[in-house]
């Protein structure tokens, strides 16, 4: 794993993004700017459009306008490295898959029914560690915790280390000190690697202690900027349903 | 194919004496693995149902093969599956309705079209074999095909099945992973297509399906890992296979309905193991 400094000048920038489905706008002329070594949150009520931005980032969903990403050089990417922590696995829990299996899947090309050998073992096993959950290499991934899978599927969405890290929900159903953890993992990888982070959560206290940007979505961009100061923004208090 | 027969001769098995169930046997050791591959991938991605309509679709395309003057409707067979299998995914992809009733509306569709062209005249019996099918039947030249499908399939599904496997799980995880997954899709569907309508003539449209889902489906009980799953399949299905066949000499019964029970009772006993365990 080679290590970087964030320099913040790497940039995805989204351009009058919209997506529509049938007469209906689900977001509209989304404009917004992110950098690497940031962690930007993504807040807003349910049915805001958070999940189709971020299918749209991940090229899953037609929209109209543009997503580009800069490199530290200015160098415009057609398709950035990004990794990705999903909400929730919606699959069948009782899929005979490993951790072992499931990780390997993600960037070897031997199909991951061949087995592993010594060297291969070793490898996820030194990742896992990193995530401290290396004893569950072996272990089916339906039969996981909740902390333990999002701790796996951030080993996922790290290896190759990504230029983008999308984190949708990536905690519900973990346990306040797995919460924690998790969070402490997410900010030494910004602060210790390349990359930019985007986070969509309704947890804002965390939000608070962890994210550097916050963008509020309500269809569109209500508000977007430091988070400080989009927390006691009126729009944010107003579009969040908040009276404090 | 003499060298194969004549290993076979030197086997302590009486039914072995025959050609055709010397035949019959090497199309269940070239079936049996094909089928478990892609079962394995098809109980992952939730596509039963959809293997089941492939299957009852095949009378359209035996109609359409009568209607072009084919004498064998294979490739007419193998083109109405690919096309219907890459419709139902484009409609159930468009559609909010459940997948489960697109593919039961196609399915349908697809048998009803299918019987209505073949019993015009009423010359709906000489195709009733296709119902239940016969192994016993298979020829040597039919066997090599099959077994160049193998060959083919085994590459395919090898060098996709890491990606195949991920769609399966999320595919939005699938995506992030710069996967295509609908080209994934619809190479998966298309070797479900040619596989199921080259082979439907000796398994039989009713039970076809059975013999690509519960091999998969009684491995899962069984296994938690990919190797321990795809390995389980390959032997279950090959004990269903081969038994199936033997059960059809003795009993006098069809072959691809006694490999369907022998997979279902093997089935049964591999969830009352994991039932034990739990």
């Amino acid at each position: 794993m080679k290590i970087h400094n964030s320099c913040g000048l790497c940039t995805i920038n989204i351009n009058d993004l919209s997506v529509i489905s049938g007469s209906q706008e689900i977001i509209k002329n989304i404009n917004m700017e992110f950098h690497c070594g940031e962690l930007t949150a993504i807040v807003g009520k349910n049915g805001a459009g958070k999940t189709t931005l971020i299918r749209s980032i991940l090229g899953e969903r037609k929209h109209a306008g543009t997503i580009t990403y800069k490199n530290h050089h200015g160098e415009t990417l057609s398709r950035p490295k990004t990794g990705y922590v999903p909400q929730q696995l919606s699959f069948d829990k009782s899929t005979p898959v490993t951790v072992m299996d499931f990780l390997s899947s993600l960037s070897a090309k031997k199909p991951v029914w061949f087995g592993f050998n010594k060297k291969e073992k070793e490898e996820i096993i030194k990742r896992l560690e990193a995530l401290n959950c290396a004893d569950v290499y072996d272990k089916k991934l339906g039969n996981l915790s909740g902390g333990e899978l999002q701790r796996v599927l951030l080993a996922a969405a790290t290896h190759p280390m990504p230029d983008l890290l999308i984190l949708d929900e990536p905690v519900s159903g973990i346990d306040a000190a797995g919460l924690d953890m998790f969070y402490k993992l997410v900010t030494e990888l910004r602060d210790n690697y390349h990359m930019a982070i985007l986070l969509v959560s309704h947890d804002l206290p965390l939000i608070k202690k962890y994210a550097d940007k916050t963008i509020v979505l309500d269809k569109t961009v209500v508000i977007s900027g430091d988070t400080e100061e989009v927390f006691a923004s009126k729009e944010f208090k107003a579009t969040m349903g908040l009276d404090f | 194919m003499e060298f194969i027969y004549s290993i076979m001769d030197n086997l302590p098995f009486a039914f072995l004496s025959y050609n055709f169930m010397k035949n019959s046997i090497i199309a269940a050791i070239l079936i049996a693995p094909l089928f478990a591959f892609l079962g394995t991938i098809a109980v992952n991605n939730r596509m039963a149902f959809f293997s089941e309509a492939l299957g009852h679709s095949a009378f359209t395309g035996i109609a359409i093969g009568s209607l072009l003057g084919l004498n064998n409707p294979v490739l007419a067979m193998i083109a109405f599956g690919i096309v219907l299998g890459i419709l139902i995914t484009k409609v159930k992809n468009i559609n909010k309705t459940s997948a489960d009733t697109v593919i039961s509306v196609f399915s349908s569709i697809a048998m009803a079209l299918g019987i209505i062209l073949l019993s015009r005249n009423g010359g709906f019996a000489k195709y009733s074999s296709y119902l239940i099918g016969d192994i016993l039947l298979i020829s040597p030249q039919e066997l090599l095909m099959l077994a160049i499908l193998l060959v083919a399939v085994f590459a395919i599904w090898c060098t996709i099945y890491n990606h195949l496997l991920i769609t399966g799980i999320n595919t939005s995880l699938a995506s992030s992973r710069g996967i295509n997954t609908s080209v994934m899709e619809y190479i998966f569907i298309i070797m479900i297509a040619v596989t199921v309508m080259f082979t439907i003539k000796w398994l039989g449209i009713l039970t076809i399906n059975s013999l690509l889902i519960l091999p998969a489906a009684a491995a899962r009980n069984i296994s938690s890992s990919s190797k321990q799953y795809v390995l389980s399949s390959v032997i279950i299905s090959l004990v269903s296979a081969i038994s199936g066949i033997i059960i059809s000499f003795y009993a006098d019964t069809s072959a691809g309905a006694a490999m369907v029970l022998v997979a279902g009772i093997l089935f049964f006993i591999t969830l009352i193991v994991v039932l034990k365990e739990k």
